[in-house]
C-alpha cells in the first residue's frame, strides 16, 4: 500500500514552513519584542531561507538526509536559542525518520516525538514554561491519539494543528520560566510566546503540506 | 529610525570591515564573523574567546588584543553567534594550552557555546573550559528563570582572565581566576530610553519622557520595574543598594567600581552618576580601589547606565593593572 509521504512531500512541509514564517515574520518579531528581544521573526526567516538555498544547491536524496541538512543549516544560521532548538528538533527528526519512503503517519509521528525529546534535552523546558514545547507537546499527543483511533494523515494532522494552536493560545496566560521572557516575571503574563507561535506554524505547515498524502 | 548605516541587514558585516580597517593589529574572518589577534595563536598561552550578539560594542570585539581576548565572535544584533563561529575561533586561537570560552548567561549563548565546545572536543580534541557570567542582581528568583544575566562583570572578567593568560598560567588557573571574578562581581542597570534594533526599525519598548526602567538587561528587554524619572543621586542609590546587599559587600572591602553607559548616555552624565555612586559606597565603607567609567557594554542606542562592583584582593588588582592593548581598553603599554 502507498500509505505515506514521499521525500518530496516532506520537502513540501519544509517549504510550507519557510513560507509561513516569511508571511508571519513581523508578527513573530512583534511578539518577541513584548517579552524577548525582537528578533525571532528575522532569525527564523533568515535560517529557513538558508535552508531553501541549501536544499536547492544539493538536493538531499532521502528523508533522513533532507532533515539532517535542514537541522544543520538552522544551527549554523539562526543563532539565539531558536537555532540550537529548531536545529536539534530537525536533526533528531532526521535521525528517526529513516532512509525509506514513503513514510507512514506513525513513523512521522515517532520522528516528531524524537525531535521534541531533543528540544527538551537541549532546552530543559517543562510543560507550562511558556516555550515552543507548550505548542508542540499537545500537538504530538493529539497526533498520536488520532493515529491510535485509526485516523489518516488529513484528520490526524488537522487535530495536531488545532492542538498546537490551543497550546499556543494557552501560553498567553503562562508565566515564563525559560529564556529571556523569564526575566520579566509576572510581566510575561498576557503575552503569547513567540516560540510557541512559530512551533504552531510548523504543525500547521505539516497539515497543509501532508494532508493529501494517502 | 535615524541610524548611520548603509542597510539594516549589513550593519554587522559593515562594522566588521570597519574594525579591520581601523585596527591593523587585528584580523577579521569575515565568513565566520570573528575578530582575532593578527598574531594568534600564541604557542603555550591559553587562548580566550568570547562572543555574543552584536549591538553591545565595544564588547566583545573591542577587547581583542594583548592582555585580554584572543578572539571574539559576532552574532547578528542581539542574537547569539552560532556554533560554527565559536568552533572556528577556538581553532584559530588554540596554541596548545587550551581555550577558555567566556559566555554571558543567556539561553541562546549558553546553548550555542555548548554545541561549539562539543564540536571542538570531537573535531580537534582541543581542551575547552567555559565560564558563564551571571552578575545581574535585577534578576530575582533565579530558580524560576533562565538565571541571572551576564552583564558588566563580563568586561572586567575578560580583562583579568586575559592578564592571567598573558602571564602564562594554565587553563585551569585562568578558569579559576575567571570564576572568582564572576563570583565577586554584581551589577544593576537602568534605562532612560529603549533602543532601536536596526532590523526592527522602531524602539523595542515605549518609555514615557518622565519614566525610567529599573533592572534592564542589555537587549532592550524591559526591566523589572517602571518608575518615575529620578535624579542621578536617587538613581545611584537604586542601583548600588541592591548590589551591595546581594553579595554582600562589607565595610572595608576593596572594589573595582565600573559605571557603564548603555550607548546613548554621554560621558558627562556617567561622571555625574559616578560621583553619586562613590558617595553611596563611602556610606557603606566600601573602598574603591580602581574605577572604570565609560560605555563598554552597551545596548545599541539605549540611554541609561549600569553599575558593576567587583570585590578584589591584591592578586585580582595586580591582574587588573597589568598591561592591556585593545581598541577599547589600553593601559600599561
Amino acid at each position: 500500500m502507498s500509505d505515506g509521504a514521499t521525500r518530496t512531500d516532506l520537502e513540501q512541509w519544509v517549504r510550507a514552513f519557510a513560507q509561513q514564517v516569511d508571511d508571519n515574520k513581523d508578527l513573530l518579531t512583534e511578539l518577541d519584542a513584548a517579552i524577548g528581544d525582537a528578533d525571532h521573526g528575522a532569525n527564523m526567516d533568515r535560517g529557513l531561507k538558508a535552508v531553501l538555498v541549501a536544499i536547492e544547491q544539493d538536493p538531499p536524496a532521502t528523508p533522513a538526509t533532507l532533515f539532517n541538512k535542514v537541522g544543520l543549516t538552522l544551527v549554523s544560521t539562526v543563532g539565539g536559542a531558536s537555532g540550537p532548538l529548531y536545529g536539534t528538533l530537525f536533526l533528531r527528526f532526521g535521525g528517526a525518520i529513516g532512509e525509506e519512503e514513503p513514510v507512514s503517519p506513525a513513523r512521522f509521528a515517532a520522528a516528531l516525538r524524537a525531535g521534541l525529546d531533543g528540544v527538551v534535552a537541549r532546552g530543559k523546558a517543562e510543560p507550562g514554561d511558556k516555550t515552543m514545547y507548550d505548542a508542540l507537546a499537545p500537538a504530538l499527543d493529539a497526533l498520536d491519539s488520532a493515529l491510535t483511533d485509526g485516523a489518516g494523515w488529513d484528520v490526524a494532522l488537522q487535530r495536531a494543528s488545532e492542538a498546537a494552536e490551543s497550546g499556543r493560545e494557552a501560553t498567553i496566560e503562562m508565566l515564563a520560566r525559560k529564556g529571556r521572557a523569564s526575566y520579566l516575571g509576572e510581566r510575561s503574563i498576557g503575552h503569547q510566546d513567540p516560540g510557541a507561535t512559530s512551533a504552531a506554524l510548523l504543525v500547521a505547515s505539516a497539515y497543509a503540506a501532508l494532508r493529501d498524502c494517502a | 529610525m535615524k541610524k548611520l548605516i548603509n542597510a539594516p541587514e549589513d550593519v554587522v558585516v559593515d562594522a566588521l570591515q570597519g574594525i579591520e580597517a581601523a585596527h591593523p593589529e587585528l584580523s577579521v574572518d569575515h565568513a565566520h564573523k570573528i575578530i582575532y589577534r593578527a598574531d594568534a595563536p600564541h604557542t603555550g598561552k591559553v587562548g580566550i574567546i568570547s562572543g555574543g550578539g552584536s549591538g553591545h560594542e565595544p564588547l566583545h570585539g573591542g577587547f581583542v588584543g594583548l592582555g585580554m581576548l584572543d578572539a571574539a565572535c559576532a552574532g547578528e544584533v542581539f542574537t547569539s553567534p552560532v556554533p560554527d563561529q565559536m568552533l572556528a575561533a577556538t581553532k584559530l586561537v588554540d596554541g596548545g594550552a587550551g581555550v577558555l570560552h567566556v559566555v554571558k548567561n543567556y539561553t541562546g549563548d549558553v546553548m550555542n557555546f555548548e554545541m561549539a565546545a562539543e564540536l571542538a572536543a570531537a573535531e580537534t580534541g582541543a581542551k575547552v573550559v567555559s565560564v558563564v557570567t551571571d552578575d545581574d542582581v535585577a534578576v530575582q528568583g533565579s530558580t524560576w528563570t533562565a538565571g541571572r544575566r551576564g552583564v558588566g562583570v563580563t568586561v572586567l572578567l575578560e580583562k583579568i582572565a586575559g592578564a592571567a593568560a598573558e602571564q602564562g598560567r594554565n587553563l585551569e588557573q585562568v578558569a579559576e581566576v575567571a570564576t572568582r571574578v564572576n563570583a565577586n562581581g554584581r551589577s544593576m542597570g537602568l534605562a532612560l530610553t529603549s533602543c532601536t534594533v536596526p532590523a526592527a526599525g522602531k524602539p523595542t519598548f515605549a518609555l514615557g519622557d518622565d519614566e525610567m526602567e529599573l533592572g534592564v538587561g542589555i537587549h532592550g528587554e524591559p526591566g523589572r520595574e517602571r518608575r518615575p524619572l529620578a535624579s542621578a543621586k536617587e538613581c545611584a542609590s537604586l542601583l548600588v543598594e541592591p548590589i551591595v546587599a546581594d553579595l554582600p559587600y562589607k565595610k572595608g572591602d576593596q572594589v573595582v567600581c565600573f559605571v557603564n553607559g548603555l550607548g546613548g548616555t554621554p560621558l558627562i552624565e556617567l561622571y555625574v552618576l559616578y560621583n553619586e555612586v562613590a558617595k553611596v559606597l563611602s556610606k557603606y565603607g566600601v573602598q574603591v580601589a580602581r574605577s572604570l567609567v565609560g560605555s563598554y557594554i552597551t545596548s545599541l542606542d539605549m540611554a541609561g547606565a549600569s553599575v558593576t562592583l567587583l570585590r578584589v584582593d591584591d592578586e585580582l588588582l595586580k591582574l587588573w593593572d597589568a598591561p592591556v592593548r585593545t581598541p577599547a581598553l589600553r593601559w600599561g603599554i
